[in-house]
C-alpha cells in the first residue's frame, strides 16, 4: 500500500482512453464502476474536448456482482457497436473489473462483431496512465496494421508517420502542426499521425512510410520498436524540443531520407539564440532552476535551460519509472541527483531545500511553487485548464523554442527591473510581509524559506539585525541568502547569525 | 433491447404520469466524491481511502485538482503485492495509519473509507477500524464507511459517512424536545439557521456533521431532527434508531422550502403563528425581492435535469414554483418517496420524472425535449454547449451555498448566468 495525496498519472485505462479519444471511429467500451466515469471530465473539461470521449462503461453495481457481469459487458458491447458504429474497437478493464476477472477480450470476441475488437491488458495494480497509452497504442497498431502493399501511393517524396500525440496530452496538438510544417518545408510528406486524429484505415497504412517520428516517447516507443521489427521501419526518437534538439533532429532526418536542411536551417524562424544573447538576458545567466515531469520533457527541458538560457539547474527528475534511466545519466551530466518519484511531497521537499529561482515542472509543481513564493513554468503533463492556452503554443520545433523562451522568461525578473529592486528593497511591495505582486500579491503565506530544509542537529540562531537585514533582500533571491549563509555560518561552526554573517557569506559566495 | 438497458415503465404511481426507471451506463461520480466538501467541513477529520490509482485520481479531478496545502485525505492505494494475501494488507495499512497519525496529531478522526476494489477483495474495514480504534483512542477514533462506486452514488458517500457518525453520538438525558439538523451545510448557511432558529425560540439546535469531530451532538428520544439535505437515507434510518424523529418538511431551497422547513420545527416547537411571522418576515422578504430579479430573464425557459446529486426533485420544484421555469425531465439517481414526499406534492404534473439512468438514451430524450437549459455533470456539460445547449453542472449546487433565504438568489443566480452568458456573446 502506498499513500497518495495527489498523483501524477492516472490508471492504465486512462491511458488508453487518451488513445481512443484522440483517435476516429474507434470506440472504447471499459468494465468499470459509475464513479470511474469521472474520466470523462479531464477531456471534456480540462482538454475542453467538444465532444464525449468514445468510451462506454459497464457502471456495474454491487448486486449485479452476484449475477452476471459478463452478460452486462456483453450487452454494452453489443450497444455501444449498435449505436455507434465504430471501425474497431477495444476492450478492457479498470481495476475494479480486473479484480473480478471477467475476460473482457473473450466475451467480446464471443460476439462475433464484424470489425476488429481489440482486448486489452493492463494491470491496474502495477502500471499507470502513460504505461497504458504506450501498451493501448502498441495493441493497435499490433492488430490493425498492414504490410506494405502494391497499391500504396507511388511517392517521389520521402514519408514519415508522427506517432505519440494523444488526447490530453502537453501541446501535442500544437506540436503536430508545428513537426508536419517543420518537415514538409524539409520535403518530407506525412504519411499518417497517430493515435491523433488516426482512424484505423489510417492505422492500416502505417507501413507505407519510409521511417517513424517518436514524437512522445513514453507514448509511442513500444509501438515503434514494433514497427522497426516487423517492418524494418526505422525511427527517430530525438524529441525536436528546443534549438540545438531540433537542429539534430533535422540532421537525423536528413541522413536517413538525404534531403537538403539547408532551407529550413538558413530560415530557421527561432528567435531563442539572439534572445538568449542580447544584453538583457544577462539576467538570466545563473539562474537556479528545478526541473520536475515526465521524462522527455525534462531531458529536453535541462538542455535548453543549460545550453539555451544559460541557467543553473539545481535539480531536476521525473515521475516515469520507466525512463528514470535516462534522467539519471542527464543528472549526472549535470552534476547533480535525480529525483525519481511519483510522490509530490519529496518534489515538494527537494524545492524548498534547493531553494531555486526558477521550477519548471507539472501542474503539481506550480502549486508547490505558488507556496513557497517561487515562479514555475509548466513544460509537462499533468496540466490544468489553462494549459491548454488558445493561442497556437507548440513545445516543438523552431516556434516551440520561442514559446519555451517567453514563458520560461515570465516569471523571472528582467533587466533593470531587477537591479530597481536590489536599490529600493525596502519598498512596501517587495517586504516580507508580501507577495511577490507577479504571483498573485496579497499577503504573504508562510514564509517558505524559514522552515528551510530539516537539519536533525540545527541551532542555528538567527539574531533580530540578521533577519531584518535579510528581509530587505529581494523576495527571490531571499531563499538563496539564507541558505547560503546558514552554509557558510554551520562549515564555520557559527551559532547566531548576525548581519555580519549574512555579509560575509555574501562575499564568499560571491552572489 | 438488452438487461443492461431495460427500461421500465412504472404505472403505480398515481398522482402523475409514468416515472421512466433506468438501468444502463450512470455517468454520475461514486460516493467518494463527498470526501471534497466533508473534509472542508469536518475540520479534524481525516478520510483515508483504500482503493486504487483510480479512487485517488477521481477525487482528484472531481475536487478540480484544487490543492490544498495540506489537505485531510488521501489514499491508500492497493498494489499487486497486497492482493497477494490478505493478513498482509491489514498489517500494510495499521503501517499507513500509524504513519499518518504520528505525522498529523492534529487528527481527532480518521475514516477509514472503503471503495469498489476494497470491497470486492472483502477488506473489511470495519474491524480494521475497531482494531485501530483500540490502538489509538481516546486521541484518535476510527471509523469506516463505504465510498465504492458499486455502492454509492456521489452523494450516498455523504450519508454513509454520516450514518457511520450515528452510533457514536452520546446518548442524550435531556427531557426537552431537541432539534437535530442533519446533512452538512456551508458554515454561512448554518449560522443563519441558528439564528433563525434561536429567534423562533428553539434553543438546543445542533447540526450533523459538526464542525469539530469532538461536538458530536447528544441524541435520545427527544431528538427531532430535519434533513437538510434530500439525499441521507442511511442517516436517517440511523438516527430512528437512536430514537429521533424526522420532522415531516420539504428542503429548504427557495423561500417556500425555507418557510416550510422552519415551519415544521416552529409547529413541532408550538411557536406562536405571530413569533413564525416575526422572525421569518425579513428572510422571506429578502428571498423574495432577490427572486424577482430573476423573474424576466428564467420565466417559462425550460430545464432538463440529468440524474446527479439528488437534490434534483427540490431544485426542480424551487425552479418551477418561485421562478416561473418549465420543467421537462427530472432525472436523480434515487427517488426516496418518503423523504421526497413533501417535494413531489409541489411538484406540477406534467413534469417528467426519471430515476436511473442510462445516458445515451437519457441524451436522446433531451434532444427532443427541447431544453433552454440542462443541468448535468462535468462530463457532459462541454458537449452539450458545443452542440448549442447551455448547462449548468450539477457539481457547483452542491459546493455553492444555496439553501436558505439569503442564498435563494444566489441558487437563481446559477441558472440564469449560463443563460445570461449565451445571450451576451455575439460570436
Ligand atoms: S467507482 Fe469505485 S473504483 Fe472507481 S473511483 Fe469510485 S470507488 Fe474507486
Ligand atoms: S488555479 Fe490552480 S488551484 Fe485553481 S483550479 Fe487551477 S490549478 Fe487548481
Amino acid at each position: 500500500m502506498q499513500l497518495t495525496v495527489w498523483t501524477y498519472e492516472g490508471p492504465p485505462h486512462v491511458g488508453a482512453m487518451r488513445v481512443a479519444t484522440a483517435m476516429k471511429d474507434v470506440h472504447y467500451v471499459l468494465h468499470a464502476p459509475q464513479g470511474d466515469t469521472y474520466a470523462d471530465l479531464l477531456f471534456t473539461m480540462i482538454e475542453r474536448r467538444a465532444e464525449r470521449p468514445p468510451v462506454t462503461y459497464t457502471t456495474f453495481q454491487a448486486r449485479d456482482l452476484g449475477s452476471d457481469t459478463a452478460q452486462l459487458f456483453q450487452d454494452a458491447v453489443r450497444d455501444a457497436y449498435e449505436r455507434f458504429q465504430p471501425k474497431a474497437m477495444i476492450v478492457g478493464a479498470s481495476c475494479t473489473a480486473e479484480l473480478i476477472q471477467d475476460d473482457p477480450g473473450g466475451l467480446a470476441e464471443a460476439l462475433e462483431l464484424p470489425i476488429p475488437v481489440i482486448p486489452l491488458e493492463l494491470p491496474s495494480y502495477q502500471r499507470k496512465e502513460n504505461w497504458g497509452a504506450a501498451e493501448t497504442f502498441y495493441y493497435i497498431v499490433k492488430a490493425l496494421s498492414r504490410p506494405a502493399g502494391e497499391n500504396s501511393p507511388a511517392r517521389v517524396r520521402p514519408s514519415c508517420n508522427l506517432l505519440g500525440p494523444t488526447a490530453l496530452g502537453f501541446r501535442h496538438r500544437d506540436d503536430v502542426a508545428e513537426l508536419t510544417g517543420l518537415l514538409r518545408m524539409l520535403g518530407v510528406d506525412i504519411n499518417v499521425v497517430a493515435p491523433w486524429e488516426a482512424s484505423p484505415d489510417d492505422i492500416a497504412r502505417l507501413a507505407d512510410a519510409d521511417f517513424n517520428v517518436v514524437m512522445y516517447p513514453e507514448i509511442a516507443d513500444t509501438a515503434a520498436r514494433w514497427l522497426k521489427r516487423t517492418y524494418g521501419q526505422p525511427f527517430i526518437d530525438t524529441v525536436p524540443i528546443g534549438v540545438s534538439a531540433t537542429r539534430d533532429f533535422i540532421a537525423e532526418v536528413t541522413e536517413l531520407t538525404n534531403v537538403d536542411p539547408g532551407p529550413v536551417l538558413a530560415d530557421a524562424a527561432s528567435r531563442l539564440p539572439w534572445y538568449s544573447r542580447s544584453i538583457d538576458s544577462t539576467y538570466l545567466t545563473g539562474k537556479r532552476v528545478f526541473i520536475f515531469g515526465d521524462a522527455s520533457h525534462v531531458l529536453a527541458s535541462a538542455r535548453i535551460a543549460r545550453d539555451e538560457m544559460a541557467f543553473e539547474v539545481v535539480g531536476l527528475g521525473t515521475y516515469s519509472r520507466e525512463f528514470a534511466r535516462d534522467v539519471r545519466a542527464a543528472a549526472a551530466d549535470l552534476g547533480v541527483e535525480a529525483l525519481i518519484t511519483d510522490d509530490y511531497l519529496d518534489v515538494e521537499e527537494r524545492v524548498q531545500e534547493l531553494q531555486p529561482e526558477l521550477v519548471l515542472g507539472t501542474q503539481m509543481e506550480r502549486h508547490v511553487a505558488k507556496r513557497l513564493g517561487i515562479g514555475c513554468a509548466v513544460i509537462s503533463a499533468p496540466v490544468h485548464v489553462q494549459d491548454y492556452p488558445a493561442a497556437y503554443s507548440p513545445q516543438m520545433g523552431f516556434e516551440g523554442a520561442n514559446t519555451i523562451f517567453d514563458t520560461w522568461v515570465h516569471p523571472l525578473m528582467m533587466g533593470l527591473e531587477e537591479h530597481l529592486l536590489g536599490m529600493f528593497s525596502e519598498d512596501f511591495e517587495f517586504s516580507n510581509e508580501t507577495r511577490p505582486s507577479h504571483l498573485g500579491g496579497g499577503a504573504r503565506v508562510a514564509e517558505a524559506t524559514t522552515e528551510s530544509a530539516p537539519q536533525a542537529d540545527d541551532v542555528l540562531q538567527w539574531s533580530d539585525d540578521a533577519e531584518k537585514t535579510l528581509s530587505r533582500i529581494p523576495f527571490f533571491v531571499r531563499g538563496k541568502a539564507r541558505r547560503n549563509t546558514e552554509t557558510f555560518a554551520r562549515e564555520r561552526g557559527i551559532a547566531t547569525i548576525t548581519s555580519e554573517t549574512l555579509y560575509d557569506a555574501k562575499a564568499h559566495f560571491g552572489r | 433491447m438488452s438487461g443492461n438497458t431495460a427500461l421500465k415503465r412504472d404505472t403505480r404511481d398515481s398522482t402523475r404520469g409514468e416515472i421512466i426507471r433506468e438501468r444502463g451506463q450512470r455517468e454520475v461520480f461514486c460516493g467518494l466524491t463527498g470526501i471534497v466538501w466533508l473534509h472542508r467541513k469536518i475540520q479534524d477529520a481525516f478520510f483515508l481511502v483504500v482503493g486504487s490509482r483510480t479512487c485517488a485520481h477521481l477525487i482528484q479531478s472531481a475536487a478540480g485538482v484544487m490543492i490544498f496545502a495540506e489537505p485531510r485525505f488521501a489514499t491508500a492505494i492497493i498494489s499487486e503485492r497486497d492482493l497477494a494475501g490478505l493478513a498482509d494488507m491489514n498489517d500494510e495499512l495499521d503501517r499507513e495509519v500509524e504513519k499518518l497519525l504520528a505525522r498529523r496529531p492534529d487528527i481527532k478522526l480518521l475514516f477509514l473509507v472503503g471503495s469498489c476494489p476494497s470491497e470486492v477483495i472483502k477488506l473489511d474495514l470495519s474491524r480494521a477500524a475497531e482494531r485501530l480504534s483500540g490502538r489509538f483512542m481516546p486521541d484518535v477514533r476510527v471509523l469506516n464507511y463505504s465510498g465504492s462506486g458499486i455502492e454509492t452514488t456521489f452523494t450516498q458517500g455523504e450519508d454513509a459517512c454520516l450514518a457511520s457518525l450515528v452510533p457514536e453520538m452520546p446518548a442524550s438525558t435531556s427531557a426537552e424536545p431537541e432539534l437535530l439538523v442533519a446533512g452538512a451545510l456551508a458554515d454561512v448557511v448554518e449560522d443563519q439557521f441558528r439564528t433563525l432558529f434561536a429567534d423562533l425560540g428553539i434553543e438546543r439546535v445542533s447540526f450533523l456533521p459538526p464542525q469539530r469531530s469532538g461536538e458530536l451532538p447528544a441524541i435520545g428520544s427527544n431528538t427531532r431532527y430535519l434533513l437538510a439535505q434530500p439525499f441521507l437515507t442511511d442517516t436517517a434510518r440511523a438516527l430512528e434508531e437512536r430514537g429521533a424523529r424526522r420532522l415531516d418538511a420539504p428542503f429548504p431551497l427557495g423561500e417556500e422550502g425555507t418557510t416550510a422547513w422552519l415551519a415544521a420545527a416552529a409547529r413541532e416547537w408550538g411557536v406562536s403563528d405571530e413569533v413564525f411571522e416575526r422572525v421569518t418576515a425579513p428572510g422571506r422578504e429578502r428571498a423574495r425581492l432577490a427572486l424577482g430579479r430573476y423573474q424576466d430573464e428564467l420565466a417559462g425557459k425550460r430545464v432538463f435535469f440529468f440524474p446527479d446529486s439528488q437534490l434534483e426533485v427540490p431544485l426542480a420544484r424551487f425552479l418551477a414554483r418561485e421562478l416561473d421555469m418549465q420543467l421537462t425531465e427530472v432525472g436523480t439517481p434515487y427517488l426516496h418517496r418518503e423523504h421526497l414526499a413533501r417535494e413531489l406534492e409541489w411538484l406540477p404534473d406534467d413534469v417528467q420524472l426519471s430515476e436511473g439512468q442510462d445516458v445515451d438514451k437519457q441524451i436522446d430524450r433531451c434532444w427532443a425535449a427541447e431544453p433552454d437549459i440542462v443541468v448535468c455533470g462535468l462530463g457532459l456539460a462541454n458537449p452539450f454547449e458545443a452542440q448549442g445547449i447551455t448547462t449548468k453542472w450539477s457539481i457547483e449546487l452542491l459546493f455553492t451555498p444555496v439553501h436558505g433565504y439569503e442564498q435563494a438568489g444566489d441558487c437563481a443566480e446559477l441558472f440564469a448566468r449560463p443563460l445570461r452568458r449565451r445571450e451576451a456573446l455575439r460570436i
